[in-house]
């Protein structure tokens, strides 16, 4: 079930620049879990793609199959959504981004739907490189078919039946990195003024911008022993902050650049990092795969921007493909005239 | 001694090689000159999986009646790979011919007393004239090629000329191709009584429906691909599998010629190489869903692969087009031999209430067609469909009306509103509401209007606005909907072709796709034994009224068809009313392609043809 929201809303709520307000952005309500960690998701998805001044329509959100993936519902309500099979969104995602490549496109996924069962579309559409946001909300347990462990459940997690999690937890940041992700970033839905400029960078990425954002399941997953629980992940995780200022937005703070690293992005917007800890080179993946491998060693988490390449060509680039999107070409681009046939057929004599 | 056989224009020749050593484009060459002569033919590649080493024939029948389905036997063996010898030497029609390499004799086994051996010293020949390896090989096979000529009465010139054509870019290579032909002609002429008995020549010929049109020379798979092109596809996306892969890779070649912007090179496709078979739909259902005209190709074992998405396209109603090139299965079964066994699989494919729309060609002119009309039905319908060629169709050259596509003929992207349309509208859109009564609905693109016509596609359960539902009287409704669309599909999709006998008659025959010709052929020899048949060709699924009609006006139908089980039998007895007993099913499913003698043989032994038969003429096989 799914529920719509009144429409009222008061005359004065402010706008964006493009004179859309917050609401503009919104979906029907979440029929989630109280307390879903995958609701601040949504919720930061909203704000950012306001603060970005996008315009709904022209966003694209696929989704798989999921607690996860049931949340394009309960935001863009005036976007078109795509809620196709299980671990198949990448594909599906892949097509729609052929056809079109002026819209922006959010993939929402889970930890099954992407660690699991969809693995193998997760690892080569990264390869591609295809224009996107791809968001796994990832709180290492299967939930619609109450709380078996998931690929990404920690070894030694406990889950809700106190049984230890006996295998090796995937971290999909690293294999992200490891696939050649063009931009790959780690949150928390508990931590939103990190989230929601790591999606902002996310949507302005020319490439595949990888989230995995660790979002506790209160209903089968917020246990004591859990390492995917509220608690687990505020302790132990190490936040480096940022700010994402888009190409429109004036610089209003000056910092002292030694205490900062710079992401400049194609359209002159760029990322900016805060230093909390020792500086490594961000557009260097495998130095980022060695440090997320130390706070992994460590049990702490290890969040926010960990990579980004800005100059690798993405899907659209590699295959050369028109300006003019292929789903706009009309008759006249795409029949040939009959005379070639004819032309053809000598050839075939 | 059996005399020779003594033919003009009605033999088959076939050529047993070595796979990997160059036999293929010899032989190719050995086929379009008959081509080039105006004579109707067939030309089938069988070959291993496999790249080198390993036994591979070309089996060509040449027939001025224009019966181009597989024949069975072979009038003149060109036998030059050692390892296959003993079964081409068997293979052969008593009176037939062997043409062998004859630097070493021939094993006294593999003598029979009723074939006449041409031996050519091709090794030797070819020692003498090339210093290069790689030329000894390669210029064996056109030597053979240049004896044929002799031999079998050809017109040399014809050689010639392809020959110089194939090089035109390669200049230097001319030359040499021509010298080693004249080697086999010359060599053949000095030592061989030319022409044998056997002979191609030119003249007239009786198959005006093939001579007449001007015909091409091309394999399924190329016309299904420039189908694509002129049915507007941009995006392809794939995984390679033997026999479906010269689908995407024509279709990329040719849009590369065609839809490249010459100031730009930008390009107005998109080719991906997918992972595997599932994300191949997966890419195709999604550039669908966002207003591309897409398409994968596949066998078998991918439709396997594919159920899954193709039962989400159905219920979701995403336009998507799939080409089967179809092979023996099961599993993995015989990769390089021909079958018509994805039939069920594809009609129902994926799990609940599904069923799907297959288009059959049985020719290349039709695989072009179709696939174009292909395009435009998964708009029109909004549903998967599935062009169902085989291998045969698809990777052998066949004698083909030339393709055609008439000036002004526009694409029918069928009911998507655009702005405007969303702009007029007073009600409130409804994804899946029935307007105009015929089960299908008015779909939007993303991005088309600010404020209307957005939705959420999904696999699930949902009403009539597309709004998730576990109502179970929508559900109902919705599914009750894709049936009336079913319905109209049967008016959408190409009608059978049917051919009547001159004579009134109980008996019926039906077939599909690539078992045609032999049916067509097997009709005709049946009427010489006053067996009248009439016959019907399925060329697509839902089966219309034409189809039920057949049934009931028949007592007796054969259907013919090419796997174990019967298929297409089973699903005329799913989807129409008809009683299973008048249903005789005559099936061939070695994954070699069906011949006429093989449906002539079964039909003539049922008991209710053999009734009819004179009674002097009771014993069957002295019949056939």
């Amino acid at each position: 079930m799914s529920f719509t929201k009144s429409k009222f809303r008061h005359p004065k709520l402010p706008t964006n620049r493009r004179g859309f307000t917050r609401a503009s952005y919104e979906g029907a309500i979440s029929t989630l879990c109280a307390g879903c960690g995958h609701d601040s998701i949504s919720a930061a998805i909203i704000q950012a793609c306001y603060e970005l001044e996008l315009e709904p329509h022209k966003i694209a959100k696929m989704s798989g199959i999921g607690c996860s993936s049931k949340t394009p519902t309960y935001f863009l309500g005036k976007s078109h959504g795509f809620n196709s099979v299980h671990g198949r969104m990448p594909s599906v995602a892949t097509g729609a981004n052929l056809a079109n490549k002026d819209l922006t496109y959010i993939g929402v996924s889970g930890d099954g739907d992407t660690a699991s069962i969809g693995m193998g579309q997760f690892i080569h559409v990264i390869r591609r490189n295809l224009n996107m946001l791809y968001i796994v909300e990832n709180n290492g347990c299967y939930g619609l078919t109450k709380g078996q462990d998931s690929a990404t459940a920690d070894e030694g997690s406990v889950n809700k039946k106190g049984i230890e999690n006996p295998f090796y937890g995937l971290d999909l940041a690293s294999l992200a990195l490891q696939a050649g992700a063009s931009f790959v970033g780690r949150s928390f839905s508990g931590d939103k003024n990190q989230l929601i400029p790591l999606i902002k960078a996310g949507l302005t990425h020319k490439g595949f911008a990888f989230l995995d954002v660790i979002s506790p399941c209160v209903t089968f997953n917020n246990h004591e022993h859990s390492t995917k629980s509220y608690g687990h992940v505020r302790d132990s995780k190490d936040a480096v902050p940022l700010d994402f200022i888009a190409h429109q937005d004036e610089i209003t703070a000056e910092y002292d650049p030694g205490s900062t690293q710079e992401v400049k992005m194609h359209d002159g917007s760029y990322i900016r990092l805060y230093k909390s800890r020792e500086d490594y080179d961000i557009s260097d993946p495998f130095a980022a795969l060695t440090e997320v491998a130390k706070y992994n060693r460590q049990g702490k988490i290890l969040t926010g921007l960990l990579h980004a390449d800005t100059y690798k060509k993405s899907l659209h680039e590699t295959l050369n493909t028109s300006d003019t999107p292929l789903q706009k070409l009309g008759d006249e681009d795409l029949i040939p005239d009959s005379e070639f046939l004819a032309t053809i057929n000598q050839s075939l004599r | 001694m059996r005399p020779p056989l003594q033919s003009v224009n009605d033999c088959v020749v076939k050529f047993a090689n070595v796979n990997g050593s160059g036999s293929a484009s010899a032989n190719g060459l050995f086929a379009k000159a008959v081509f080039r002569m105006g004579i109707p033919l067939s030309a089938k590649n069988i070959f291993p999986s496999n790249i080198q080493g390993l036994p591979t024939w070309f089996e060509v029948r040449v027939n001025h009646k224009g019966y181009i389905g597989r024949r069975g036997g072979v009038d003149f063996m060109v036998g030059v790979n050692p390892h296959s010898m003993v079964r081409d030497v068997a293979e052969v029609v008593p009176g037939g011919y062997f043409l062998h390499d004859s630097t070493k004799p021939l094993a006294p086994t593999l003598k029979r007393e009723d074939l006449h051996y041409v031996g050519i010293p091709l090794t030797d020949m070819c020692i003498r004239e090339y210093r290069k390896p790689r030329h000894r090989q390669l210029f064996k096979n056109v030597i053979y090629v240049g004896a044929l000529a002799a031999l079998l009465d050809m017109d040399f010139q014809v050689f010639k000329d392809l020959i110089n054509e194939q090089f035109k870019r390669k200049e230097k290579l001319i030359p040499a191709n021509i010298n080693a032909l004249e080697m086999g002609y010359n060599y053949a002429k000095e030592h061989y009584e030319c022409p044998l008995g056997v002979r191609i020549q030119r003249g007239p010929c009786e198959a005006r429906h093939l001579t007449e049109t001007n015909p091409i020379f091309i394999d399924g798979n190329t016309a299904t691909a420039l189908g694509a092109i002129y049915g507007g596809a941009t995006v392809a996306a794939w995984y390679p599998i033997t026999p479906s892969t010269s689908v995407v890779e024509a279709f990329e070649k040719y849009a590369n010629k065609l839809r490249v912007d010459p100031g730009t090179g930008q390009k107005k496709f998109a080719v991906v190489q997918a992972e595997d078979e599932l994300a191949a739909l997966g890419v195709v259902i999604g550039g669908s869903w966002n207003g591309a005209r897409s398409f994968t190709a596949t066998s078998g074992p991918g439709i396997s692969l594919m159920s899954e998405f193709l039962g989400l396209a159905y219920f979701a109603e995403i336009p998507a087009v799939l080409v089967d090139v179809q092979r023996a299965g099961p599993s993995t079964g015989m990769p390089t031999r021909v079958q018509q066994s994805d039939v069920i699989s594809c009609a129902y494919a994926s799990h609940g209430d599904t069923k799907h729309v297959l288009l059959i060609p049985s020719t290349p002119a039709e695989c072009f067609e179709m696939m174009a009309q292909s395009l435009d039905l998964a708009d029109q319908l909004q549903t998967p469909i599935i062009l169902l060629s085989d291998l045969d169709l698809g990777m052998n050259d066949w004698m083909s009306p030339p393709l055609d596509w008439e000036k002004g003929r526009g694409l029918d992207r069928g009911k998507v509103l655009d702005g405007d349309a969303l702009d007029k509208m007073q009600e409130r859109f409804g994804r899946y509401l029935d307007v105009d009564g015929d089960g299908i609905p008015y779909r939007t693109y993303p991005a088309t209007h600010p404020e209307k016509g957005a939705f959420f596609t999904r696999g699930t359960s949902r009403d009539e606005y597309a709004t998730y539902t576990e109502n179970g009287a929508e559900y109902v409704k919705n599914m009750d909907r894709l049936i009336a669309k079913w319905e109209t599909a049967k008016k959408y999709v190409p009608s059978p072709k049917m051919r009547k006998s001159p004579w009134k008659t109980e008996f019926g025959m039906m077939f599909y796709g690539t078992s045609s010709s032999s049916c067509y052929e097997a009709m005709d020899h049946l009427a010489q034994k006053n067996i009248w048949v009439d016959t019907l060709r399925v060329r697509a699924f839902p089966f219309n009224e034409d189809v039920q009609r057949f049934l009931d006006n028949h007592q007796y139908i054969f259907v013919v068809e090419q796997n174990r089980d019967a298929q297409m039998r089973q699903l005329l007895i799913n989807e129409c009313d008809v009683n299973p007993d008048k249903l005789i099913a005559i099936l061939n499913y070695d994954g070699m392609p069906i011949t006429a003698h093989f449906i002539q043989l079964e039909i003539l032994k049922l008991e209710c043809v053999s009734d009819q038969l004179h009674a002097d003429a009771l014993d069957v096989n002295a019949l056939i």
